[in-house]
């Protein structure tokens, strides 16, 4: 039996399916769309005694949306899912403190012909509040039962669940008679010729697809054309013979003012009765006499009852309005609420400080600096300043300081697994080539992708506990206006944050991003925002180059260059490849909760797992083709020096491609060459490539900063220019950040086309960026060129924006 | 008095008399209650001015005064 769950975003659908499912939940994506899937099993014990063989019940976790409309991916597959997949039974969990809206979404499904019943959560929140709701009354009029539970507590659950298991039993082959709040409208005779029509074609949920073509529904039109093209022609009937485009033609959408019935003349508000001019009715396309007959028939006590009402001009409005109307005039009085509607709900009183006007914005970011404080810091709450020098020095709590959580979860990990390939090491022969494999290559790199680990923990528990407490939505509410100049919303602040941490959580955070258009811009952004790792190369070049002196200004301007390449990168993408509309940001500010300890540890675990299967499998491969292709030659023996080695031989060969930008010229230029292909595996491995050639025994990251000057490796990187230097770091910076994120990011996109144009477009970045940094510093004046053709550029697009000239690149249409 | 939407002021409040907006826009306001005949109050706006809040059908919502501006109330 398959039992799906619908309700609004942020209801309590995930806390009632984890509680439902418990271990059995598996989380995948649909097909095709990055909106998470997510299916388990409840065991439904007849009696409620556990014992015996119980019924399975498979649950499944749809999308979280407000409407069955075709316009959201959440929309479309909940839609689809419903009517095509025909699951046994719907559960429509509504959040019983803002009713109105839930309902709004189930007045909807009434009219499917899946069994039905209705899960009111959270009514315990409410009977605190003083507030009482209904629940025998709504049943009653919604026709379908209605449970109260509580999914945080789990309270009414098994109740729930055997109410729905009875409620499939007793549909009859498996249909519920559908309802439609619709057919109490002044309308209802149309509603229901046209539900008519959809039955007697033999189509399964009939009343709802009817309603659906009615609203001029594109996905309708779609599916079925010739019946919704039956429907159009009842409502020209119904509306008085014209066809619908001639009424568009006279500017009226679709629903002009009938002759009769009179009660249909009551959409044209009162008021406007007495001075409506000629040419008005003319338009609403009414006879002048007939008017004055209907508008005299318009008492007072009518001009009352329908003084909220409008003139609606299509159905589409018409309905939603009809449905909200018929949920406040008959569902809502199932609520009697304490408090006065305006009154501020304890959720706005903390608003009123952490969205205030002014302090909003240091709170926000003293949250942020929090999350990642929390994470990577090694000087927890800066509690170093008191402790004396020379102190105390532990490998996993800190040295003259305390290390952050995720700190020292990482340590304590890393220790755990050199002493495992210590262990592991010792007890193999050395220096054959199967020991190189193991030790090197794949307990190498197994252990590399568990180091990230632990600070992913932090960041995604941080993260979780930011969205389920509510504020996460302020965040996007805050800095909404900032964003949306480069074509983004408020929504991506975080993921773009995350990126200076580590891209991978960052990619995969980009999934609460609505639009698809959205999330590949902050996915194509991420590497510019310099991560941890590769923090090591910045260091190493800052204490090398200009002799050690501004290591600081070297780490800081690269940086820099980051954000402005983001920044350009995302107002040129806006304009090009991710042009269009930006999305709608309408948004529910959730009311603030308490997030719970359990929530959390589930919703950790499901990014881990995802992270773990995904990006474990695609690195390791790669680390045993690096460590391959970097021990042996391309004769398949065993190398002793890397550059015989066949990336040593590929890295010689590509010498030409890096030409422009520098650092690939010299007679060295082939190890840089290298390290920046072994960079593209995972930014740690630049340094540590670069210490093997330059024939150094310990890991330049082992050493301090002063060794670091006085090392090989600052022999190596000696030969570099100051430019060359700094077009090697722009292009570490820029391009792919690391196997693991590609990874993430061919997860979250929707195709594998956008997973290589990503990963073009990195790279493309870099290579162009290098070598402007590397031929602006070596002639200066290449800039004013630069430029001179940037000019040149934005004049012609603005002309061409303002059709002053005509611009064709290729895919004009000759005619 | 008519007034759209993103001209009223913290503290206002107003009753939606036609959503002038088109397309999923429109749509999309109709689906989170914004319909003719709903009462509704202007909380705030964001602190870079824009997004705005506002508070209908007893929850908080958060809307841009481009969106506004294709809500006409009756205030």
């Amino acid at each position: 039996m398959r039992i799906a769950l619908a309700g609004n975003p942020n209801c309590g659908k995930t806390t009632l399916f984890n509680m439902l499912t418990g271990s059995t939940a598996h989380v995948g994506n649909w097909p095709g769309v990055t909106v998470e899937k997510k299916e388990g099993v409840y065991k439904l014990y007849p009696d409620g005694v556990k014992k015996g063989e119980p019924i399975r019940l498979e649950i499944l976790d749809l999308p979280g949306i407000y409407s069955l409309s075709p316009y959201t991916p959440e929309e479309v597959i909940s839609r689809a899912y419903i009517l095509d997949e025909r699951p046994d039974a719907v559960i429509n969990l509504v959040d019983a403190t803002s009713l109105e809206r839930g309902l709004y979404l189930t007045t909807q499904l009434l009219e499917t012909d899946i069994p039905l019943v209705v899960a009111l959560n959270m009514a315990d929140a409410l009977a605190k509040n003083g507030d009482k709701l209904d629940a025998d009354m709504l049943e009653k009029r919604l026709g379908v039962p209605v449970v109260s539970i509580s999914a945080l507590k789990g309270d009414g659950l098994k109740e729930l669940m055997a109410t729905t298991y009875s409620a499939v039993s007793f549909a009859q082959n498996g249909k519920r008679t559908p309802n439609s709040v619709l057919f109490g409208h002044a309308d209802a005779e149309l509603f229901q010729k046209a539900s008519k029509i959809y039955e007697s074609e033999g189509v399964g949920n009939a009343v709802f697809r009817a309603l659906k073509a009615v609203e001029g529904d594109a996905g309708e039109k779609k599916a079925l054309p010739e019946i919704f093209g039956k429907v159009r022609a009842l409502i020209d009937e119904y509306e008085g013979g014209k066809s619908v485009s001639d009424k568009e033609a006279q500017g009226l959408r679709v629903k002009p003012m009938p002759t009769v019935p009179p009660i249909k003349q009551m959409r044209i508000r009162a008021d406007k009765f007495d001075n409506i001019s000629a040419d008005k009715i003319a338009a609403y396309n009414l006879d002048a006499e007939i008017w004055n007959e209907v508008a005299a028939d318009v008492t007072d006590e009518l001009a009352a009852d329908i003084a909220g009402e409008t003139f609606i001009t299509d159905y589409e409005a018409l309905i939603a309005d009809a449905r909200y109307k018929h949920i406040t005039g008959e569902f809502s009085p199932a609520l009697k609420r304490k408090r006065d509607v305006w009154e501020l709900s304890p959720s706005e009183k903390v608003d009123r400080i952490l969205t205030h006007k002014i302090w909003s914005i240091p709170i926000f970011l003293l949250i942020m600096f929090a999350v990642f404080h929390l994470t990577f810091s090694e000087n927890l709450l800066f509690l170093g300043v008191f402790i004396p020098e020379g102190s105390f020095d532990n490998a996993v709590f800190g040295t003259d300081a305390i290390n952050a959580p995720g700190v020292i979860l990482a340590n304590a990990l890393g220790l755990l697994t050199d002493w495992l390939s210590g262990l592991i090491g010792g007890a193999m022969p050395d220096g054959t080539w199967y020991t190189g494999l193991v030790v090197d290559g794949i307990l190498g790199g197994l252990f590399a992708v568990l180091s990230f680990i632990p600070q992913i923990m932090c960041l995604f528990a941080f993260l979780s506990i930011l969205e389920d407490s509510g504020y996460m939505a302020r965040a996007a509410f805050i800095m909404d206006r900032l964003f949306r100049k480069f074509g983004l919303s408020g929504r991506a602040f975080l993921p773009l944050l995350m990126c200076f941490g580590c891209s991978v959580p960052a990619i995969m955070a980009s999934r609460t991003l609505q639009s698809d258009k959205e999330r590949r811009m902050t996915i194509m952004l991420s590497p510019f925002l310099s991560c941890g790792a590769k923090m090591p190369i910045w260091v190493t070049f800052g204490a090398i180059m200009f002799a050690g002196r501004y290591p600081d200004l070297v780490v800081y301007s690269i940086y820099l260059l980051g954000i402005a390449v983001a920044v350009l990168a995302a107002i040129i993408l806006k304009r090009t490849a991710l042009k269009g509309e930006a999305p709608p940001f309408l948004m529910e500010l959730p009311a603030y909760r308490m997030p719970h300890p359990r929530n959390l540890v589930r919703h950790v675990w499901d990014k881990l797992k995802h992270y773990i299967i995904k990006a474990a499998t695609v690195i390791i491969a790669a680390l045993i083709v690096i460590w391959f292709i970097s021990s042996f030659s391309f004769t398949f023996r065993l190398v002793e020096d890397q550059s015989d080695s066949i990336i040593g031989i590929i890295g010689r060969g590509l010498a030409w491609l890096f030409w422009p930008l520098g650092f690939g010229q010299g007679a060295d230029g082939w190890k840089f060459i290298v390290a920046v292909l072994t960079g593209l595996i995972a930014k740690e491995m630049v340094v540590a490539t670069m210490g093997v050639f330059a024939g150094m025994a310990d890991d330049p990251l082992s050493l301090e900063t002063g060794e670091l000057s006085a090392a090989p490796i600052a022999v190596l990187i000696g030969t570099l220019s100051v430019p060359a230097a700094f077009a090697f770091m722009a292009f570490n910076l820029l391009s792919v950040p690391c196997m693991a994120a590609v990874a993430a990011a061919n997860g979250e996109l929707s195709n594998k086309k956008q997973t290589f144009g990503a990963i073009g477009f990195w790279l493309g970045t870099a290579y162009v960026v290098a070598a402007a940094v590397y031929w602006i510093g070596m002639y200066w004046w290449i800039s004013l060129i630069l430029l001179g053709i940037a000019a040149i550029l934005i004049t012609l697009s603005k002309l061409r924006s303002k059709g002053i000239i005509k611009l064709s690149f290729g895919k004009s249409k000759q005619r | 008095m008519e007034k759209t939407l993103d001209k009223l002021k913290p503290g206002e409040k107003g009753t939606v008399k036609r959503v002038t907006a088109e397309g999923m826009i429109r749509r999309r306001l109709f689906d989170m209650g914004v319909t003719p005949g709903a009462a509704l109050m202007m909380r705030k706006a964001a602190p870079f001015g824009d997004p705005l809040e506002i508070t209908l059908r007893g929850y908080e919502l958060s809307l841009r005064r481009i969106e506004a501006a294709g809500v006409l109330l009756e205030v």
